[in-house]
């Protein structure tokens, strides 16, 4: 059974949580940009975390079905429809074969992700389905989706009449998870930040403008990263550093003292110095930056960005446990 | 050694200070601390990334707290390296298996846009270039930057040439460049800013194959200069 694409958008991909483990041949983790939301999506959908969906950007995209689905997505402040009737985020649809899913262009932020029960059922690449859009492998043909394309799906682990009994005569289900995880498009929008390795590279100035001073997302941003423009963050010593490890949220400085926030993409190693980094619940708010969107940062301390996470992960498996309970 | 933040999920060990100083001294003890990292198999540690005088760490936050409920993660991760990297004797960078690969470099003029420039930096003769560049011995001091780019030290000195102040738009797979006081192999096409001076035949990254890359961290390298002809007879 197949997914057909009839509208691909502006940029959609297929994702999953990332290839993790290949670092070391300079492979980066890629995957959703916000692995959260695609996690919470495929709780709702029914399906394993790790399942492959579709990360959309700026909308625009219409798909058809084969056979009957759950769906469901989370992101930004997108309209999707299924058929004739609104689809929320962070509700699971229902949606019936040869209808379409149309996805509007956002109101705010830039991302969405949508599961598909069953998931897409491409064959993984060193141990993912996601697409590497840099690299060119992975997910369908190592490439973004285009008009047309038709992709494979695979068995939905809900049963039918499992599914029956959880959307009686409704077709989009009551339950949601919490606000928070599935619309994370803010106006304002606030980064939690904890120091980088060369945080005492800069000068205080730079420090306190770092926290604070709004910067703008410039046009040169991608999934690899989002260039930031806003007060200079100078270097106390101009010395040359050797390349080291980065990751998403690595909030690094090259010398015209323009920060950029690597995401996703982002490759396995830097050598601009690493000012700070924004704390991981709070990469679902990066993965919503867009050019000419304002971001500010505040800085915790890295007990609490972790007890933060700790917190979250153990909220997402009481949520995944509150689902199964609602599909029993 | 220090061991750094980057972040909540990842950390920095910087395990030589010095690394310009002896280049050779300091890969072996990055790859050693690597091996004992590997060996330690420290619970909630995803994955570990090498480059130069540093191993990065990534971790998952929610299962290092189920293994030490009580403790910062952060400090319990920290003692765990520490101790890890403790019980590596002072024979083991001896230890650390690195292989040797030959890799055939076709200088053509028709791969080599940049070697006239290399050429007059160094003020030497095209075929001299050639000559040294192919009789050095390279080691890969880390892969990164794009997937399967090897950066290799041992590059003659008098071969170091700036990269070029515009990038290539599209530098073709294999390409094999200088940049600086490193050389390193294009694995696939994409821009570029170092100075192609040859070309391999040879498919360095592919992601059908495990591990996806050739050359890993430590490896020693040896180019060959191989004729066009030779070139065009590779298997693809």
């Amino acid at each position: 059974m197949n997914v057909f694409v009839r509208s691909a958008g502006f940029l959609t991909s297929v994702q999953d949580l990332g290839r993790a483990g290949y670092r070391q041949s300079g492979i980066s983790v890629g995957g959703a940009l916000d692995s959260h939301a695609m996690r919470v999506a495929n709780a709702l959908a029914g399906n394993e975390d790790s399942a492959a969906g579709l990360e959309a950007t700026l909308g625009s995209l219409r798909l058809r079905f084969d056979d009957q689905r759950v769906v469901a997505w989370c992101g930004g402040a997108f309209a999707v429809r299924l058929g004739d009737e609104n689809l929320p985020p962070g509700h699971a649809g229902l949606i019936a074969k040869d209808e379409e899913l149309v996805m509007a262009a956002p109101k705010a932020g830039a991302r969405a992700w949508l599961a598909i029960s069953g998931g897409i059922d491409l064959p993984p690449v060193l141990g993912s389905r996601s697409t590497d859009l840099r690299g060119d492998f992975g997910g369908h043909e190592g490439r973004a989706l285009r008009d047309g394309d038709a992709l494979p799906l695979g068995e939905p682990s809900v049963l039918p009449a499992r599914v029956a009994k959880m959307f009686g005569d409704r077709r989009i289900a009551e339950w949601t998870a919490p606000s928070a995880w599935v619309t994370t498009a803010a106006r304002d929008r606030f980064l939690r930040i904890v120091q980088g390795p060369d945080w005492t590279r800069f000068t205080p100035e730079a420090q306190t403008s770092l926290v604070g001073a709004p910067f703008t997302v410039t046009l040169d941003s991608d999934r690899m990263g989002a260039r930031l423009d806003g007060p200079s963050l100078p270097r106390q010593d101009p010395s040359d550093l050797l390349s080291e490890a980065v990751g998403p949220g690595t909030l690094q400085v090259p010398p015209n003292g323009k920060p950029i926030l690597l995401l996703g993409d982002c490759q396995t190693i830097g050598g601009y110095p690493k000012i700070a980094h924004v704390i991981t619940v709070d990469l679902p708010i990066a993965a919503q930056l867009w050019p000419g969107g304002l971001v500010r940062f505040y800085d915790v301390s890295l007990a609490v960005a972790q007890q933060l996470l700790r917190e979250r992960e153990e909220d997402f498996t009481r949520f995944r446990i509150g689902l199964s309970l609602q599909a029993s | 050694m220090e061991i750094v933040p980057l972040g909540d999920s990842a950390l920095i060990v910087r395990v030589v200070d010095d690394f310009a100083r002896n280049p050779e001294a300091s890969l072996n003890a990055v790859l050693a601390a690597l091996r004992s990292l590997e060996a330690a198999a420290i619970p909630g540690v995803t994955e570990l990334a090498p480059a130069y005088s540093t191993v990065g760490i990534f971790f998952d936050v929610a299962g290092i707290a189920r293994a030490a409920p009580e403790q910062e993660p952060f400090d319990w991760l920290s003692a765990k390296i520490e101790s890890a990297l403790k019980v590596r004797s002072a024979g083991s960078e001896k230890g650390v298996k690195t292989q040797l690969i030959e890799i055939p470099v076709c200088y053509d003029r028709e791969f080599a846009p940049d070697i006239g420039d290399v050429a007059r930096v160094a003020g030497l003769a095209e075929a001299e270039v050639i000559h040294r560049h192919s009789s050095a011995a390279y080691r890969v001091n880390c892969v990164g930057f794009i997937a399967g780019f090897p950066f290799l030290s041992g590059l003659p000195s008098e071969l170091a040439t700036p990269r070029r102040a515009a990038p290539r738009k599209d530098v073709p797979a294999g390409s094999v460049a200088i940049g600086g006081a490193q050389t390193g192999i294009y694995p696939r096409n994409s821009p570029g800013g170092w100075n192609v001076i040859g070309r391999t035949p040879l498919r360095l990254f592919d992601v059908q194959r495990e591990p996806p890359t050739i050359l890993r961290a430590g490896d020693r390298v040896r180019f060959r200069e191989i004729s066009r002809e030779e070139f065009g007879g590779f298997p693809q």
